[in-house]
């Protein structure tokens, strides 16, 4: 949903020809990325032509190009954390303009019509076209996603970004940020007072801390790693640090927190984190993994919890999400890396060495 | 209203207990304390029997209190009432459901949720009382219990048909207030057909809801439909019914104690759909989280409910007429009822004739 703006007359639309663009590409599951020319279409009168600057590497990424989730498509151009610059508009494009900075989140179609659309919830919506590994239900074509020079997408997909905020910085922003700003709103994860327990501190998780924060909550983070703690409490501003084999801490803090955000990408019981709840408290599952995880019933019935699901967001909220973020200043913590660097990358990633989220400089790395 | 009786000697209770994890019960004999300022004293009447009470008495939760007398939907007529007692009068139908008394100070206490004291809920049986004495519920004539735990039973209800509300009705009304699952024209269902799980049928089309009733046992589906009034059945077990099903549902109550998968439930759910489990398998259950976080949809779980929404409950019964299912029985058959009710062979609720075939010794 676009806000009224002020806009003179738009550029004419492109009739270049189906555009070459580098990019690099994994080719097959092995998940070797390496560069590939693909062909974007012509900007239509709806879409938005953006040059990208930065695209964030989301676990998601790491997942598809492997083929994790049996359901990859190759060539695979991953990426859906773009952020660039606009380049060219088509004729009914009235919301933005050249030159102006905006990203591209998860998706770019929806039907627009059914009931998870109308509410802004197209990530729901039965026929969404995801940003890459998807077919393009207006062409047929598979999309293909950041980790490219050019990007072309339907205008209602592009987000406007905060003018004030670092673009390296806000390129996650358009999947963790959403991912974790969307079930906290929903759920009522939001109250100031509250206390959030985090669980798992990686490209999520850290935001996670940073909206709780922003909120006026209490953040207690529960790891695996020690070597997180000085960081989540100087520089996320996180109140307290639990390690989660600590049996004795753990146990200290039974019935002590208002709601969990669960972020492990992982099978794991979540019997250990239930406990620490307060009567009526809540749990999200963010983190997506193909084994289950386990629940003793006893977890959800003696406290009246419940553990719940969400998945990115839809546009209107990511674009407040944008604007919260602008308000407030907030921006993720990220390592920036040159597009060469991206298979070392998705190494380190797969181990979880990264505080917290890989960007790649494709403005000034991906060049042919 | 009578004033409190000058009687301050404990009272002799007859009663069925068992004695240890075969779950065997037998006649017994005990002591109830002396009617305090706060109490209030009753003879029973009926008392259902619950699946927990199988549970129970067979240990199979663990922490067990032995001789145990079972029984927490228990329906009798005030005899007595200490000095302090304003709510109740002798004559009176009361009941007692599942807890007995909790420390009245803490935040979910303050909030009407006693279940969930922080302190200590106590049990109407198999649990050690503040005062260290072993809770004993109602398969026994006589029950003293402290006003704040003691519930008006509507007059225009038949009482034993009412008994199986004080747990089986309250343990499904609380998620379904609590979770919003009272919407009328929402699609609800409810997975297993027994005592809970029938309650969950009435209280859905009580609410103006289509009901649909996942169960295992096609032979359920002429009454479910017929005498409860379920719009729907789905044999659980037929991947076709419950892929035909798929996004269907905007909420489910789930009953089943035995484990089972959920995502096949889940996945009957609309977007921002809830499953509320209220039944409690051993073992833990296995969730995909795509189950989830595909359509915005929670698991939660809920456990009986307070007093408050308990009398809520009961007065909402009354209007609209709502009771259970039961079979009646004498204490005798007490055996027989927890082998059959090991098998699931009841519609849907054994409820005692507590006054009329077990007679004081006295």
């Amino acid at each position: 949903m676009q806000e009224t703006c002020n806009m003179t007359s738009p550029t004419t639309v492109s009739h270049v020809a189906g555009e070459e663009i580098l990019s690099w590409a994994a080719k097959d599951e092995s998940g070797h990325l390496a560069p590939l020319k693909i062909s974007r279409r012509p900007t239509g009168p709806q879409d938005v032509r953006l040059k990208v600057m930065y695209c964030g590497i989301c676990h998601s990424d790491l997942h598809q190009i492997t083929n994790d989730w049996k359901n990859s498509s190759f060539p695979m151009v991953p990426g859906h954390e773009i952020v660039g610059v606009v380049t060219e508009i088509g004729l009914d494009v009235e919301c933005f303009k050249v030159g102006q900075h905006v990203g591209v989140g998860c998706m770019v179609r929806s039907c627009h019509a059914c009931d998870s659309c109308q509410l802004g919830l197209e990530q729901y919506c039965p026929k969404v076209v995801w940003t890459y590994n998807s077919t393009d239900t207006a062409d047929g074509t598979p999309t293909q996603g950041g980790y490219s020079a050019v990007m072309v997408c339907n205008q209602r997909f592009v987000l406007r970004m905060p003018p004030n905020l670092p673009l390296d910085a806000s390129a996650p922003l358009l999947c963790a940020g959403i991912t974790v700003w969307s079930p906290m709103k929903y759920f009522g994860m939001v109250e100031q007072g509250k206390h959030l327990g985090l669980v798992g501190l990686g490209g999520l998780g850290h935001m996670a801390i940073k909206f709780a924060k922003a909120f006026g909550m209490k953040v207690t983070v529960f790891s695996s790693s020690p070597g997180k703690e000085k960081e989540a409490r100087e520089i996320l501003g996180a109140d307290n640090f639990i390690i989660t084999k600590d049996n004795e801490k753990m146990k200290n803090a039974a019935k002590s927190i208002d709601y969990i955000i669960d972020t492990i990408p992982s099978a794991h019981c979540l019997d250990p984190y239930l406990a620490l709840l307060k009567t009526n408290g809540k749990m999200v599952l963010l983190g997506v993994s193909t084994e289950p995880v386990q629940i003793s019933v006893y977890s959800l019935i003696f406290g009246r919890h419940f553990v719940g699901g969400s998945l990115i967001g839809g546009i209107a909220e990511t674009q407040e999400m944008l604007d919260f973020c602008g308000a407030h200043n907030i921006t993720c913590m990220i390592e920036k890396i040159p597009i060469t660097y991206t298979n070392s990358a998705m190494d380190r990633l797969m181990k979880s060495d990264v505080k917290y989220r890989f960007v790649i400089d494709i403005e000034n790395s991906l060049k042919e | 209203m009578a004033p409190a009786s000058a009687a301050a000697t404990e009272v002799e209770v007859t009663a069925w207990a068992a004695k240890d994890t075969s779950g065997h019960l037998a006649p017994f004999t005990f002591s109830r304390r002396a009617t305090g300022p706060g109490d209030v004293k009753f003879k029973v009447l009926f008392c259902g029997v619950c699946h927990s009470d199988l549970h129970q008495i067979h240990n199979d939760w663990g922490g067990s209190l032995y001789p145990m007398v079972p029984g927490h939907e228990i329906v009798g007529e005030v005899t007595e009432v200490g000095s302090e007692v304003k709510a109740f009068k002798v004559g009176e139908i009361v009941g007692v459901g599942c807890m007995v008394n909790s420390c009245q100070t803490c935040d979910p206490c303050t909030r009407h949720l006693e279940q969930y004291c922080l302190k200590k809920v106590i049990w109407t049986y198999s649990d050690k009382d503040y005062d260290g004495t072993l809770t004993q519920g109602g398969y026994s004539t006589i029950m003293v219990c402290k006003q704040e735990f003691v519930l008006k039973i509507p007059t225009n209800l038949p009482l034993d048909a009412a008994a199986p509300l004080l747990c089986a009705g309250i343990t499904v009304y609380s998620p379904m207030k609590h979770y919003q699952m009272d919407v009328s024209g929402k699609h609800f269902g409810v997975v297993g057909l027994g005592g809970l799980g029938h309650m969950a049928v009435k209280f859905g089309k009580a609410f103006g809801m289509t009901v649909t009733v996942f169960s295992t046992s096609p032979a359920k589906e002429k009454e479910a439909r017929e005498v409860l009034g379920a719009d729907h059945f789905i044999v659980s077990k037929d991947p076709e019914q419950m892929k035909a099903a798929a996004g269907s549902i905007d909420y489910i109550i789930d009953t089943v104690s035995a484990s089972h998968p959920l995502d096949p439930y889940l996945s009957t759910l609309k977007l921002d759909g809830k499953l509320v489990m209220v039944g409690i398998p051993e073992k833990p259950l296995s969730i995909h989280a795509f189950s989830l976080t595909s359509a915005r949809r929670f698991v939660g779980g809920s456990g009986i409910g307070g007093i408050k929404e308990t009398q809520e409950m009961l007065d909402f019964c009354g209007e609209h007429n709502i009771t259970c299912i039961i079979e009646k029985i004498p204490i005798s058959y007490i055996n027989t009822a927890m082998e059959r009710l090991g098998k699931t062979d009841v519609k849907y609720r054994f409820v005692i004739d507590i006054g009329n075939s077990l007679k004081s010794e006295n």
